[in-house]
């Protein structure tokens, strides 16, 4: 399989660029297609039920060395689902053919770079992988243009090319401490770490956090969500700086936190900062997108402190919650941009009562902001117990109920949000306005049902999801 | 003083005056400095190969390109480029500051360094090294190198009527 999510969409990226401009129409469609396929091909994968042993020949005559696990089939499907929520709002938001087949060809270039992400079984490769996801995304911020949109593009090149100088610093101290950079190598390296091998952590760790938006190194994730198209703010919001930064961390965690030394603690404090300080950063935002881009980094933090927590539930807590959060952010995006386009405005202090002329925007992004704030029955509530769990278990209670309380202020700031935009008496000015489409309103749906269903079923899902690790 | 320091002090001006001045021109021309002086290091620590790039790519290709991107600019008033070059100044003035100090301190620290050796397999070559045992990284290379056309085709192009 894991050969086959490199190269089948790397062919159609090619494929799509060197037939006729006449044909170039149908990319959205095809890569539509693409992206459900992966989903798919994630979501069965833990079930082992599709043999791929036939692409064992094909694995071989290319080389590469590639490992699908669950957590690496939680990242494909995370940016599956991900990936088709930003092409259903980019079909309704990209008007003209050409930018959605620029879309659409950028998207499959971030695509290939993240299922690259989720198997590699070594460190260079992982940065290499992750420049591809971040390239791709430097260019899809600014895909309208606009001041703004490249100011957001500047800042996220900017502290990405930092994190870079990190990451490639760290990768010549792994090789030099190491004797190489596969994940075994810097592993062993971390079981009898020296100050050169800390060193190496360390630097990679920070790159990391940059690419991640941890605080300190935040500022540039508001303005790039906030100023990117529609659609891109779906997709970066959804998977790409999850991946690019949180999921490497999600897969180092146990190495690092099995190490002697305040790895630990220095993951708990970081992350508890993030999640503190994103959460006050979304209180006192009139921008919707804006709320949303700084409750993303509070979310992001959560998932980072959770890493710090028991062992033995500490990764399957960060991937879950790095799932769920993924599920509703890409789709309050959609809501955010189905609003903007009726109300051509995203300041919620000008809202009011829209849920009456949007009642399933309005509907669905309610249980998208339950879910993220982590009430039950829905999905966020679980993976938000198992990060208190996973802390309480691991000794550390203080911030197990810094997570608690950062809950509340979560559950403040959206439903700020919820009166701001949706409750009370629809406004005069917006008395005319209609549902958005079904650009927006599908990927909204089908989201917020998948929310809800796997709040649901989650305890007929634990525990085969304790069984099978994440 | 060896010639190697003298080199080092050069490659770490070279940086500084790139960051420092207000003229692209002069940065495009430092930062190929340093790269220069960068490939000579490369070449007495023995990474030929490494140290041919460098000069080629680095130092020679990137310089004209952003030479003929700065050429497609226009030219700012004097009066505008002296507070430029003020304003600059104010800026960065500690770097230098900054870098002393750092490498000042770093001459203190003697962590014991255990340096163990990659053994690149095959024959040792660097080229053996690339197309046999790092095609996944060329892959992602050339991944990169495709967004970075992309990038081109999205920000350089005139938005015309169909719209991108």
């Amino acid at each position: 399989m894991s050969v086959l999510l490199l190269l089948a969409p790397f062919a159609l990226l090619i494929v799509l660029n060197v037939l006729p401009r006449s044909t170039q129409g149908a990319a959205w469609a095809v890569c539509l297609v693409l992206f459900v396929l992966q989903t798919a091909a994630a979501a069965l994968f833990p079930f082992a039920v599709l043999d791929w042993t036939f692409l064992a020949p094909i694995n071989e005559a290319v080389g590469f060395t590639l490992a699908v696990d669950n957590l690496g089939a939680l990242l494909l499907g995370t940016a599956g689902l991900a990936g088709i929520a930003a092409l259903l709002v980019g079909r309704a938001t990209f008007e003209q053919p050409r930018a959605r087949f620029l879309f659409s060809c950028l998207l499959l270039v971030s695509l290939i770079g993240m299922n690259g992400i989720a198997m590699v079984r070594d460190l260079f490769s992982l940065y290499v992988f992750i420049e591809a996801t971040s390239v791709a995304a430097f260019i899809l911020v600014p895909l309208r243009k606009g001041k703004d949109a490249f100011e957001g593009a500047w800042k996220y090149l900017i502290l990405s090319a930092v994190a870079s100088v990190l990451m490639l610093a760290s990768l010549g101290f792994f090789l030099l401490s190491a004797g190489g950079v596969s994940f075994d190598a810097a592993a062993a390296a971390l079981a009898a770490p020296t100050p050169f091998v800390w060193a190496a952590a360390a630097l990679f760790v920070s790159g990391l956090f940059v690419k991640g938006a941890m605080v300190p190194f935040h500022g540039w994730l508001a303005d790039a969500y906030t100023s990117a198209p529609p659609a891109v703010s779906v997709f970066l919001a959804g998977i790409v700086t999850k991946a690019s930064g949180i999921f490497a961390l999600i897969r180092l965690a146990p190495a690092l936190i099995g190490a002697a030394g305040p790895a630990r603690e220095i993951i708990l404090i970081a992350g508890a900062v993030t999640a503190v300080g994103g959460a006050f950063l979304s209180l006192g935002q009139a921008d919707m997108k804006r709320m949303l881009a700084w409750s993303s980094v509070s979310q992001m933090g959560y998932i980072v402190m959770a890493l710090g927590g028991d062992p033995s539930l500490a990764v399957l807590a960060a991937g879950l919650h790095f799932f769920n959060h993924a599920l509703s952010k890409a789709q309050l995006f959609a809501n955010a941009a189905a609003i903007e386009n009726r109300l051509g405005t995203r300041d919620m202090d000008r809202m009011g009562g829209i849920a009456a002329r949007m009642p399933l925007t309005g509907g669905t992004s309610a249980v998208a902001s339950l879910s993220i704030a982590g009430l039950p029955p829905l999905a966020g509530f679980w993976s938000k117990l198992l990060i208190v769990l996973a802390l309480w278990r691991g000794g550390e209670q203080v911030f197990a109920i810094i997570a608690i309380l950062t809950s509340l202020v979560t559950l403040a700031y959206f439903l700020s949000l919820q009166r701001r935009v949706f409750f009370g008496t629809v406004l005069p000015e917006w008395s005319a306005v209609q549902e958005a489409g079904p650009g927006f309103v599908v990927p909204a749906l089908v989201l917020a049902a998948l929310t809800v269903i796997i709040g649901i079923g989650f305890p007929f899902l634990l525990p085969f999801l304790l069984g099978g690790g994440a | 003083m060896t010639i190697m320091t003298i080199i080092l002090v050069l490659m770490v001006m070279a940086a500084l005056w790139a960051s420092m001045t207000s003229i692209l021109l002069r940065a495009t021309i430092a930062l190929a400095l340093a790269s220069a002086t960068l490939a000579v290091v490369m070449y007495s620590l023995g990474a030929t190969l490494a140290a041919v790039l460098e000069l080629s790519v680095c130092a020679g290709l990137i310089s004209v390109v952003f030479v003929s991107v700065i050429s497609l600019t226009q030219r700012t008033p004097f009066k505008d480029m002296l507070k430029q070059r003020r304003d600059r100044l104010a800026r960065y003035w500690p770097l230098p500051l900054v870098l002393v100090a750092g490498g000042v301190a770093l001459s203190f620290v003697h962590a014991p360094v255990r340096i163990v050796l990659p053994l690149p397999g095959g024959d040792g070559d660097v080229r053996t090294v690339m197309w046999t045992l790092r095609q996944l990284d060329l892959f992602g290379q050339i991944l990169v190198l495709l967004a970075g056309v992309f990038g081109v085709l999205v920000l350089f192009r005139k938005e015309g009527k169909d719209g991108a």
